[in-house]
């Protein structure tokens, strides 16, 4: 194989650029990875395997749940680790996991001759991560996406705030933040970034657990066993037991969104 | 051709002025809601839109309705609105503008706008809306840029420009229609989930536009050397009628399919705007007024003496346009979030400083068709009769 002079030139540029450009991208994507989340790096170095799996998904049981009236361990863990600010009013709350009425939750289906119990027994909500989410359909920059394990994430440098996703929520799972939250936290967790105002932010899964090998906040926190959490394409996972020994709801299944939030009433 | 907006008389400058003071008022409070956040806004965490929105999705009607004097013009050969296609396409321009400061000032991060860009998401409908408001912008400029030239140098607009002119024609259809579809494809919205809502779209447009085009006229004829014509004005008349009668229509559809289903989800909403939801009754009186309005506007519009009486032609505009204002202004956005996704209402009302930044944004495009209709009648008024002998 002859290499004429100028064709050796043109290689030997290519070589050497390559060589010179792949550090450079190196640098460039290290600084913005500590940039985006310097204090979360040293912090959270992987304490175990990770935890995979298909298809993730949450069976809530509303009855062992009832059992502990008053209950806020899983609410409290949650919004403690995540961040999430306590502005003391309803106007520009954030919430990731927060109780609502039954008769709220499921406010479509027809309740008239269930008990008062049931009516107001208090019911968890969070993110569904559906299968088919709308809120990732309709953001116009990409900030938010579905992970291939049914995780819904959120992108909080790229949102520009324009509230789309949580106007096409059909379950009311996403919050925005109408002012700056830091003066709001009581006290910060350095191993969470915090949010500043005019994005948009919801429950995670606790993914950045997940990959450190462990369970959910609110899963760990509940102790009457009332939040369920596990791979739905695993037959032998907890939540495919479940689902299929008792017969569980999802909110609003008509829309089509698949949510992966399951409630044993 | 620009220096004529820095000429005028004492009246022209004290227009120019107070809109000028009611802008920097604005911009005050911009600057407070860009250093607090959204917060100083009457949006809620149920209620994610409101004016800033509403006034954006009613504007981008106003801007829409231009099409209205150029496809007669240019496609059928329409003479009569020959000298209206360059008032229409500058009130088109001064719309889009105001659209594109309304989405500026309800983004939570509004630096950041340009991630619609660099991140291109064309499953959003948004993504869609921005290209199409963005390119009638652009569409607007050149043409109006363009043929106005050619008028003043007093020769034939470039053969070129034909093209873009009848592009424009589809395109003001589809900005209407993209905006509608940012609300009608939500499953999680069953106010907003009907396929009538582009159509109603285009004919609260076709209506609205044109009776602010015909008032724009009115005014002009009081006010400068430029008159419109009593032809002109009688079409533009007959098209409010039309487009207004369908907009009635579409909404008494909306009703039917509501109210005649029965379904709760669908008929809630409409209870809310015209009755009351749970006890909260701010949209009602609106509603009402919106309603009557609608009718007493028909009723002089349908009346071939009332509608050629510019009298009374000028009132039947002003209702048109006060009745879709309200429809559109005030009632759509926040209706498609009440009741909210838990059943209850979380009532919403405009702040003091949101109305106020909007009051601002209007003034800005007020500005900009103050500025580009003296830059255009001044260079018309000098043509003066040789532009009379010419057409």
């Amino acid at each position: 194989m002859s290499v004429d002079r100028r064709q050796f030139v043109r290689l030997a540029g290519t070589a050497a650029l390559g060589l010179a450009a792949a550090p450079a991208a190196k640098l460039i994507a290290s600084q913005e990875e500590t940039a985006s989340s310097e204090v979360m790096h040293e912090a959270s170095l992987p304490t175990g395997e990770p935890k995979t799996a298909e298809r993730w998904a949450m069976v809530i049981d509303l009855k062992k749940c009832a059992g502990h009236e008053g209950c806020t361990k899983c609410i409290d863990a949650c919004h403690d680790s995540h961040n999430v600010p306590d502005f003391g009013n309803d106007k520009d709350e954030i919430k990731w996991l927060w109780k609502e009425s039954f008769g709220h939750a499921f406010h479509e289906q027809d309740l008239d001759y269930v008990s008062d119990e049931l009516k107001h027994r208090p019911t968890l909500m969070l993110c569904n991560h559906c299968d088919n989410p709308a809120c990732v359909r309709v953001c116009p920059t990409g900030a938010t996406w579905k992970r291939e394990d049914g995780i819904v994430m959120m992108d909080w440098h790229r949102c520009i705030g324009c509230r789309y996703c949580v106007v096409a929520c059909p379950y009311g799972s996403r919050s925005f933040n109408y002012r700056d939250p830091r003066p709001f936290i009581d006290e910060i967790n350095e191993e969470f970034p915090t949010r500043m105002r005019g994005v948009v932010e919801k429950c995670t899964f606790c993914e950045e657990l997940l990959a450190k090998g462990q369970m959910p906040k609110c899963v760990d926190a509940c102790e009457a066993g009332a939040l369920v959490f596990g791979d739905l394409e695993d037959p032998n996972s907890n939540v495919s037991q479940l689902l299929h020994e008792q017969f569980a709801i999802r909110r609003k299944p008509a829309l089509g969104t698949q949510p992966e939030v399951y409630y044993l009433v | 051709m620009i220096e004529n907006a820095l000429r005028g008389d004492k009246r022209y400058w004290t227009w120019v002025s107070a809109l000028g003071a009611v802008v920097l008022v604005g911009v005050y409070f911009w600057f407070r809601q860009f250093h607090l956040g959204l917060t100083i806004t009457g949006l809620s965490r149920d209620v994610v839109w409101g004016f800033y929105i509403a006034q954006f999705t009613f504007l981008v009607g106003v801007a829409a309705s231009a099409v209205m004097v150029v496809l007669p013009y240019y496609l059928h050969n329409y003479k009569q609105f020959g000298k209206l296609t360059i008032l229409g396409e500058f009130l088109a321009i001064a719309a889009v503008i105001m659209c594109m400061a309304f989405i500026f000032v309800d983004m939570g991060q509004p630096f950041r706008i340009g991630n619609v860009f660099l991140h291109p998401s064309p499953n959003s409908m948004m993504f869609w809306d921005t290209v199409s408001v963005f390119g009638y912008l652009f569409l607007n400029i050149i043409i109006s840029r363009v043929t106005f030239r050619a008028e003043k140098k007093g020769v034939k607009p470039p053969n070129w420009i034909r093209p873009i002119i009848i592009l424009s024609i589809p395109w003001a259809i589809s900005i209407h229609t993209v905006t509608a579809f940012l609300y009608s494809g939500l499953a999680g919205r069953p106010f907003w989930l009907s396929a009538v809502m582009a159509p109603r779209f285009l004919a609260t447009a076709f209506s609205a536009g044109p009776a602010l085009l015909v008032l724009i006229m009115l005014v002009l004829r009081k006010i400068s050397s430029f008159d419109a014509g009593k032809e002109p004005i009688r079409k533009l008349a007959i098209i409010i009628m039309y487009a207004m009668a369908l907009n009635v229509f579409f909404l008494l559809m909306e009703i039917f399919t509501a109210s005649y289903s029965g379904m709760p989800e669908h008929i809630d909403h409409f209870k809310f705007l015209y009755f009351g939801l749970d006890g909260y009754t701010t949209m009602v009186p609106w509603m009402w007024g919106s309603a009557i309005l609608a009718v007493f506007s028909l009723i002089l519009l349908f009346n071939p003496k009332t509608r050629n009486n510019e009298t009374f032609l000028a009132w039947a505009c002003v209702a048109v346009f006060a009745s879709i204002w309200i429809d559109k202004g005030l009632g759509m956005v926040v209706t498609g979030f009440t009741p909210n996704p838990f059943g209850t209402v979380t009532p919403y009302s405009p702040t003091f400083p949101e109305v106020m930044i909007s009051l601002a944004i209007y003034a800005i495009g007020a500005l900009i068709v103050t500025f580009l209709y003296k830059v255009a009648l001044s260079v018309r008024a000098r043509m003066g009769q040789g532009y009379e002998a010419a057409h």
